[in-house]
């Protein structure tokens, strides 16, 4: 029924079939096994769903890859939640699509994530990484001007403003921190010299680590940027950013692509930089910007590091990278394209588990990856769950940094508010820009804190929205059944039935304490802690 | 995922979690080589083995502790201007501070600390990276340092991990700086002056250790996913964590924690408050080999306002549980191979504001300020340097902070000069030269 297909599946026969798969296969589709992982895999061909995928899988021809099985509904539903929103379905909203018959209802709910406000909370929430929105130390924007940065990016991307026009107004920005909020794109950083001013626009914007320039280059790009003034004002903490026509400025600069800019009496460099970057053709803007929106979705840039751009590390597909920069560029700068393309790909919707050899797999596209829930996400998911609420404080309380109750994590405004949970399983310091600042990588302590945690288990013991399930809910099939759909987006399998039914058979604790356990035991499996 | 490969530590799991590097395509070779080059070579032996850091969140004043100025007059020292004698002859400090008078003989005192910087988070950096904020990177914290050169990199294979924070984090800034979360201290929550010391994780409320194994059980069975991915590296790490997580769940690693072992007096004499009992773990920590514990002291000492007040309320209570810490290490024979570290991130103005709305409150100061330390090579019974009459300025013989860090680094056995594993492969010293912004005054010679 709704579970799909459900197969007699043993961990042992599971692991031999696997196994089986690491034979090399010369071609995938019509005479590939046949076999599908319940409750994860989808039965079906693989069929190219656009561009994407005729590039993608032509790529995989060409290098003899077997890719993973479609995944099933209930893992592209989570899936899909997760990527798009960082948010977890509810009950009802998973029991609601794996009913729909609708055979383009991933399509469906793809348009429809891409309109929900947790899209916006969520990829704000990324470009506040990238453009270090943090009141504190090091970038020291101050609360208020923090969060005037944040919901301007906030509003921007709730708008879908065409990107080169988001980073226009970041780069040619002049005024005060707390009416101009763009203007903080240049107070955030340490480092507000010239060159250091370059560094950032080139990590942030075209993805390229100065480090690996030239000196040269470097300080032909810092020239753009030397005519940046600051200055303080009478009001508590407010900072102007203005063109200081008072610095000189060579009036011949060069891009860095080498080519000659004129600047006119009175212009600011930055205009003419900023010209120069978001002009269609330029090497770095596009490519920057759609290999990172891959690098999102999948987990890995088609360029990787995806803010290691370089021509000594060259795309996976180039031809891929370059027709996602031109669908951008047609689209005028429509990142929200850019993600519909990518979502409603069959590339994108592979189960994790690969059939390729996992290190080929991974490098090609060929499966899902595994990525462990960004901390923000995880600790939203385990809020939504319970019913349960975060503090959330800042080292230096002002007005600005208290938070209400109920506040998600991942529509925090600033940096410096936070909890030990965020610190523990690592959100981001925003103190570089660098995309791996954010570490998703799992470590004792944090499993630790999951198992074990009063933090956890009092959600678990005490949450109001699992106490009125057990309230409510008087058939306890029903109840584990809405269990399943709250913490894992799915029904259980006929296995699980078993193990459940097994457990309850023998002297494990009864009632609530029953269900607290198979709680506790859902949302510490890797299928709830981890995207697949 | 992106791992940063050359940071992992080579620790006992490695065995469990080769086959990941290699199938990862990463060459486990190189990787130790990676490790091994920022490793320190050829230094004279470690004296220290262990760090207790004493951190003073706030600042407090150095007149009312380790450099009183009785003679600066009222509007310097307040009501505290009688100090006392300590058993070290013509070494003076606060009245308040009566137990640590009779164990100067374990410590020293520098009186010339000195950054010069005003700002709770900016000064927090420095004291604890020897480094100026203003570059494009954050640099780790002594105990994330200490952590990646004396930790699981360099044979560490406690189960606790080897750079506690007793109870909350610092929270000014990412102690682990660049090195990555993997150098994050564990912070253990709770508070070890309850009847139960409840750290994250380790102890649960109301859980038998039967419901633990069956729980345990349960969730094996039902992890489908895991079941369906059998052999994936990540889910390999995380089960290997969950053994490690259930090995200090259920075994006696975790007991280190549980202060009942210890006799109810030695308990009554560190002082049954929340940073006593955190130096009573931090010595049990010690006993264990954990290489780097903080004591994250938020002893309210940001006196802004009514500084003679606070002073009178927490300096007792801090005397107590210090210099028990000391003659406790010292008894046990462990002093030598523990070096205990204490300041804040500055000091307090000597002039003192008496004015509305202050009180009798001192503002910050980073002019001059004092540190303490005591063991893991240092001498007792010294004091350092000196500020001015008034205890505004450094007098002789200034002190930096990676002066004092430096001298640390050479007593464990870490090379000074060593590199730093940097995430995008720029060359990123252990400490800082001069030319990073901060005078360098030498190291600490006439203590080591």
């Amino acid at each position: 029924m709704l579970r799909g297909r459900v197969q007699n599946f043993h961990p042992t026969a599971g692991f031999l079939l696997f196994a089986a798969c690491f034979a090399p296969a010369s071609a995938f589709g019509a005479d590939a096994q046949k076999a599908f992982t319940a409750p994860f895999e989808a039965a079906g061909e693989l069929t190219p769903r656009n561009r994407i995928d005729e590039l993608v899988f032509a790529h995989w021809k060409e290098l003899g890859i077997q890719p993973a099985n479609l995944c099933s509904d209930s893992v592209f539903l989570r899936r899909a939640w997760l990527d798009a929103t960082g948010t977890l379905p509810t009950a009802q909203q998973a029991s609601e699509f794996l009913a729909s018959h609708d055979p383009n209802k991933r399509a469906a709910l793809i348009d429809q994530l891409l309109e929900r406000d947790e899209f916006a909370d969520y990829w704000a929430m990324k470009w506040s990484d990238l453009l270090r929105v943090k009141a504190e130390f090091p970038i020291e924007l101050w609360p208020n001007a923090a969060q005037a940065y944040y919901h301007w990016i906030h509003d921007s991307l709730r708008q879908n403003k065409p990107y080169d026009q988001f980073v226009r107004e970041m780069l040619t920005a002049s005024g005060s921190n707390f009416r101009e909020a763009p203007v903080n794109f240049y107070r955030a950083m340490q480092n507000r010299q010239p060159a250091g001013i370059a560094q950032t626009v080139a990590l942030t914007f075209m993805g390229v680590r100065t480090e690996k320039w030239p000196a040269a280059r470097l300080a032909q790009m810092a020239a753009f940027f030397s005519a940046v003034g600051y200055k303080h004002t009478d009001e508590w903490k407010e900072e102007i950013v203005f063109f200081d026509r008072g610095k000189a400025v060579p009036s011949l600069l060069t891009f860095p692509d080498g080519t000659p800019a004129r600047l006119q009496p009175d212009q600011d460099p930055r205009e003419a930089f900023a010209g120069w970057l978001l002009a269609p053709g330029n090497p770095w803007f596009a490519h920057n910007i759609a290999n990172r929106v891959w690098y999102w979705l999948l987990g890995r840039g088609i360029v990787q590091e995806p803010d290691d751009i370089r021509a000594d590390n060259p795309p996976e597909n180039a031809k891929l990278l370059a027709w996602l920069e031109n669908e951008l560029v047609a689209s005028h700068y429509d990142v929200r394209h850019v993600f519909r393309l990518i979502l409603n790909s069959t590339t994108y919707q592979l189960s994790p588990i690969p059939r390729a050899e996992r290190t080929v797999a991974a490098a090609h596209f060929a499966s899902y990856p595994l990525r462990r829930l960004d901390a923000e996400v995880l600790i939203d998911a385990l809020d939504q769950i319970t019913g349960t609420s975060e503090a959330y404080t800042s080292a230096i309380p002002e007005p600005y940094t208290f938070m209400p109750d109920f506040q998600r994590a991942i529509s925090l405004p600033d940096g410096s508010i936070g909890s030990s949970f965020l610190d523990l399983f690592g959100h981001p310091a925003r103190d570089t820009g660098l995309e791996s600042e954010r570490n998703n990588r799992a470590s004792d302590a944090q499993r630790l804190h999951m198992l074990n945690s009063t933090h956890v288990q009092r959600k678990l013991q005490q949450g109001p929205k699992l106490a009125a399930m057990m309230r409510d809910i008087k058939n306890p099939r029903e109840l584990v059944s809405q269990l399943y759909l709250t913490i894992l987006s799915r029904y259980p399998t006929d296995d699980e039935w078993k193990v459940m039914a097994a457990h309850s058979q023998s002297g494990a604790p009864k009632g609530r304490d029953a269900v607290v356990d198979l709680g506790w035991g859902l949302i510490n499996s890797s299928e709830f802690l981890y995207r697949h | 995922m992106k791992p940063n490969y050359r940071l992992l530590p080579i620790n006992r799991r490695e065995a469990l979690r080769e086959g990941f590097f290699a199938a990862a395509g990463v060459l486990l070779a190189s990787r130790l080589a990676g490790v091994a080059k920022a490793l320190p070579a050829a230094q004279a032996p470690a004296k220290a083995k262990s760090v207790i850091q004493i951190w003073m969140w706030g600042g407090p004043a150095h007149l009312d502790t380790f450099d009183p100025k009785p003679e600066a007059g009222e509007n310097y020292c307040g009501p505290l201007n009688s100090p006392i004698e300590t058993n070290v002859s013509g070494m003076r400090i606060c009245e308040l501070l009566p137990l640590l008078a009779k164990q100067a003989d374990k410590y020293s005192l520098i009186r010339s600390m000195t950054h010069g910087l005003y700002a709770h988070e900016t000064a927090s950096y420095t004291v604890q990276t020897g480094r100026i904020a203003g570059g494009h990177d954050v640099y780790p914290s002594v105990g994330a340092v200490v952590s990646l050169f004396k930790g699981y990199n360099a044979g560490y294979k406690g189960l606790i991990p080897p750079y506690i924070v007793l109870t909350e984090p610092q929270g000014r800034f990412s102690e682990e700086g660049f090195l990555g979360s993997r150098y994050k201290p564990f912070s253990t929550g709770g508070d070890p002056a309850q009847a139960r010391f409840v750290v994250e994780g380790v102890v649960a409320q109301g859980l038998t250790d039967d419901r633990q194994k069956e729980r345990r059980e349960y969730l094996h069975q039902l992890d489908t996913l895991g079941h369906a991915m059998r052999g994936d590296p990540q889910l390999a790490a995380s089960d290997d964590a969950e053994k490690l997580a259930y090995e200090l769940i259920l075994g006696d690693a975790g007991k280190v924690f549980d202060l009942s072992q210890e006799k109810d007096d030695l308990r009554d004499r560190y002082g049954r408050t929340t940073f006593g009992q955190s130096c009573l773990v931090a010595r049990r920590l010690v006993e264990r080999g954990v290489p780097y514990i903080t004591i994250n002291y938020q002893g309210g000492w940001d006196t802004h306002k009514q500084n003679f007040q606070v002073m009178r309320r927490r300096l007792p209570e801090m005397d107590k549980g210090l210099a028990t810490l000391l003659r406790d290490l010292s008894e046990r024979g462990l002093l030598d191979t523990t070096l205990v570290w204490w300041n804040g991130e500055f000091g307090r103005k000597p002039k003192v504001d008496w004015e509305a709305p202050w009180n009798g409150g001192r503002n910050h100061w980073g002019g001059v300020f004092s540190a303490l330390v005591a063991g893991g090579g240092f001498k007792g019974g010294h004091v350092v340097g000196s500020s001015d009459a008034r205890g505004e300025e450094v007098k002789d013989r200034p002190v930096y902070p990676a002066d004092l860090i430096g001298s640390m680094y050479e007593l464990l056995g870490i090379d000074a000069a060593g590199r730093l594993p940097h995430p995008t492969g720029l060359e990123a010293r252990v400490t800082p030269t001069a030319a990073d912004g901060l005078p360098l005054a030498g190291r600490l010679k006439e203590i080591m």
